[in-house]
């Protein structure tokens, strides 16, 4: 069996000279082939197809309706038409969606606070010295050993300290939510907006697939037929607030919004904050297809008909364990992955001088204008700059340049590090040291979701559409509409508050 | 061992009601594809649980979701049993073989071309008859078919249930029924997955349908014509028929050339993971 399946490989290839042989007469063969077959529909009709799919109907329910029966009417469709009424109704449906991912994203940050400070105070707090020790103890030159630990080592450290827990508990009940069956349902609240701005319907799931991963919400716009609204739902995609950059969102919302209430506020305002940004994206989401469905990309909106599927009970165990496995810890490892290549590029940037000052200074000094222009600064574009193959690292490369850069007492300084135990305040305490205020965390969620896409969505677009201007056009809508909306937010922000 | 293969030649009653035997020769190979003796498609509507299926069968977590549309792309894995090498290939979902986007047609084109020694269409039962349609189609170009009715859990609530006898008789493929979420049927499906794969069981599919007398006339003819232009390919007279309907994507791809070459399609593992973690196959 095993040499058959060699042997058909090797006809299929041989197949391919065939017709690779005698072009012009193979091309003029396909060609009268083709008319041939009209003729003949002529003869026969153009229905047979219908015919022929209408009689293999009759013959499909025949052997049904021999072989099933049905007993009384059941009750488990009346509670899910219940259900369904809430959940997909027209504005009880839109009501319903924000309270629950507001609930899940409370239940993310509050649940994440105490493990995320646990985390930085083992593997920061208390490795860095002692891996500084251990290295002066094997006689590793303290250069080296700086750019192990405080590059590589502290770079990884710090994107699982940050993204484990916040992972660990939002993608189960994402997860929970899928398995139930409320997804499509979202897709389905949302189709209306899409047929409005000139998009497939469809694209509310690859959309709903972006929440995910952009890389695996562009390849999932295969459902889409039409390649025009299948560009639109490619171009898109990015919109969608993606794993690498929740924790991001929640991150940065803890910090700077949740402060601004009372504490017992906190956690909900902050979760809100995260939902009115994801929001936002799929409001710019509508608006960029509308766009683009008006100028480059003009045609026929196609119609189709979304099936909603039975709720269904999770599996909470398996569920629990597979986003574990599947989701947390795959994003983890390729944030690591990438995470530590980045570590040491920052640490090379921020100690290689050149006249005194690192590159990094002199790169983020350089940017710093347009960086507080747009109420950023320059180390969070240099950030961005350097973590553009993956968006899980950004908080950790931000943190590890204003660490170098800005010079903060004892961080990463090899001997005698400062870590505060409360850790959670102690991010707070880095950010404002570089300079940080309210308005560059609330841009800093906004760059975050309007930027260009990471390095896999990019190739990966680039594979889908197979071309290099679309894939372009793809990478600079997101970060043309991020520094317009960023601009824009700092002069309004100025107006008022200065 | 002997003893233990003559077991399993005999088909004794007992050991094919004793679900422990077969499990215990069911041994997930996950990734691990290559070298397979026979290769498995795993066809069916959209959301009939095909992913949780491939997943019981190779031990590998492909992202299943309740939604219709979630995979896109095939998904390949492996499993033994009875001592052969099966290749599980899991298809995005299809309503038909008949239509255009992207992912339906990398069904299409797999079952047509990719030559699967059995095709398994998994079916909703509580709604079988458009399940079934598909799997009517997909008779019209093998015969080597497993119905696999899935979801008969929710099938029960609603108060349907299905007689696979009956329906295997009417259909004359194997049907089996499952409830793969819990685990159940799986045995029952390996067996018969592995009877059609192995030639012990040949199915006589009785869903097709004859065509009018000009019309059968024409396909034969053009029938002909397809196999001088693509000697290699399979199911040439359902490419003459599609021709004779009208289909577009089927001429476009006889005019390129792409027809009956499955290496045009991408193969990805999981559609969920991060794809640069497990390339494409370019």
């Amino acid at each position: 069996m095993r040499t058959k399946r060699k042997e058909k490989d090797s006809a299929q290839q041989t197949g391919d000279k065939i017709n690779d042989g005698g072009k012009q007469t193979a091309a003029q063969r396909k060609k009268s082939l083709l008319e041939k077959a009209r003729q003949h529909r002529k003869a026969i009709g153009e229905n047979l197809h219908d015919a022929v799919v209408a009689e293999q109907y009759g013959a499909v329910s025949a052997a049904v309706e021999r072989s099933t029966s049905t007993k009384q009417k059941s009750q488990t469709l009346a509670w899910q038409t219940r259900l369904d009424r809430i959940v997909t109704g027209r504005i009880s449906g839109f009501l319903f969606m924000f309270v629950l991912f507001t609930i899940v994203f409370w239940i993310t940050i509050s649940g994440a606070n105490i493990p995320s400070a646990a985390l930085s105070l083992v593997l920061i707090g208390k490795a860095v010295p002692l891996l500084h020790a251990g290295a002066a103890a094997i006689l590793l030159p303290p250069l080296a050993a700086s750019f192990l630990i405080d590059g590589v080592y502290l770079a990884t450290a710090w994107v699982i300290s940050v993204m484990l827990p916040p992972m660990a508990i939002f993608f189960p009940l994402f997860t929970i939510l899928e398995d139930f069956g409320y997804l499509p349902r979202v897709a389905f609240n949302l189709d209306n907006f899409f047929k409005k701005a000139g998009a497939h319907g469809k694209q509310s799931l690859s959309m709903m697939m972006g929440f995910g991963c952009n890389a695996a919400g562009v390849v999932a716009t295969r459902i889409i037929d039409s390649p025009r609204e299948r560009l639109i739902a490619i171009i898109t995609n990015n919109f969608s607030l993606c794993n690498g950059r929740w924790p991001t969102q929640i991150l940065i919302a803890t910090l700077f919004i949740g402060p601004l209430v009372p504490s017992y506020f906190g956690g909900i305002i902050s979760a809100g904050a995260v939902v009115a940004v994801a929001i936002l994206g799929v409001a710019i989401s509508f608006a960029a297809s509308w766009g683009l469905s008006r100028t480059i990309l003009k045609g026929e909106i196609s119609t189709f008909s979304m099936e909603l599927p039975p709720y269904r009970r999770p599996k909470i165990l398996r569920t629990l364990y597979t986003s574990l496995i599947d989701r947390t810890l795959i994003v983890l490892w390729r944030a690591v992955v990438f995470a530590m290549p980045a570590g040491a590029v920052i640490w090379l940037v921020a100690n290689i001088t050149l006249g005194g000052t690192s590159i990094a200074e002199i790169t983020a000094s350089w940017l710093n204008p347009i960086g507080l222009a747009l109420g950023l600064n320059g180390i969070i574009l240099l950030a961005y700059i350097i973590a553009i193959p993956a968006n899980e690292i950004i908080i950790p490369t931000i943190l590890m340049l204003t660490v170098q850069s800005a010079r903060i007492a004892g961080a990463g300084s090899g001997a005698g590090v400062l870590f505060d135990i409360e850790s959670a305040s102690y991010t707070l305490t880095i950010l404002q040291a570089g300079g940080w205020t309210l308005l560059t965390g609330i841009n800093l969620m906004l760059f975050s979701l309007l930027h260009n896409p990471c390095g896999t969505t990019i190739y990966t677009i680039y594979k889908e559409t197979g071309s290099l201007r679309w894939t372009m056009l793809a990478t600079l809508l997101p970060i043309g509409i991020g520094f317009t909306v960023t601009f824009t937010v700092a002069r309004i922000w100025a107006l008022f508050f200065r | 061992m002997s003893k233990q293969r003559n077991l399993e030649k005999s088909k004794t009653t007992v050991c094919e009601s004793c679900s422990a035997y077969k499990s215990a020769n069911l041994k997930k190979m996950g990734l691990n594809a290559d070298n397979a003796d026979y290769v498995i498609a795993l066809a069916g509507n959209p959301n009939t649980g095909k992913s949780t299926v491939f997943n019981a069968l190779t031990g590998l977590r492909q992202h299943t979701g309740n939604w219709p549309g979630k995979t896109v792309a095939r998904a390949e894995g492996g499993f033994s049993f009875r001592e052969k090498f099966f290749k599980l290939v899991d298809l995005p979902g299809a309503y038909s073989l008949l239509s255009t986007s992207p992912d339906e047609q990398i069904t299409r084109d797999f079952i047509l071309f990719g030559r699967p020694d059995v095709t398994v269409v998994i079916a909703d039962a509580s709604r079988l008859e458009r399940s079934l349609l598909l799997a009517a189609q997909i008779m019209e170009i093998t015969s080597r078919v497993v119905v696999c009715v899935n979801l008969i859990d929710e099938a029960e609530k609603e108060g349907v249930s299905v007689d696979a006898r009956a329906l295997s008789r009417e259909i004359g493929v194997p049907v089996i029924l499952t409830d793969a979420r819990s685990q159940i049927g799986l045995d029952a499906l390996l067996s018969a997955i592995y009877d059609v794969a192995s030639g012990e069981e040949k199915p006589s599919p009785r869903l097709r349908v004859a065509l009018p007398k000009e019309a059968e006339y024409a396909v034969r003819e053009i029938e002909g014509d397809v196999l001088r232009l693509f000697p290699n390919i399979d199911n040439a007279r359902w490419v003459a028929l599609r021709l004779l309907e009208g289909d577009t994507s089927i001429e476009n791809a006889i005019i390129d050339g792409s027809l009956g070459v499955p290496e045009l399609m991408p193969a990805i593992d999981d559609s969920t993971a991060i794809p640069n973690l497990k390339p494409e196959a370019a």
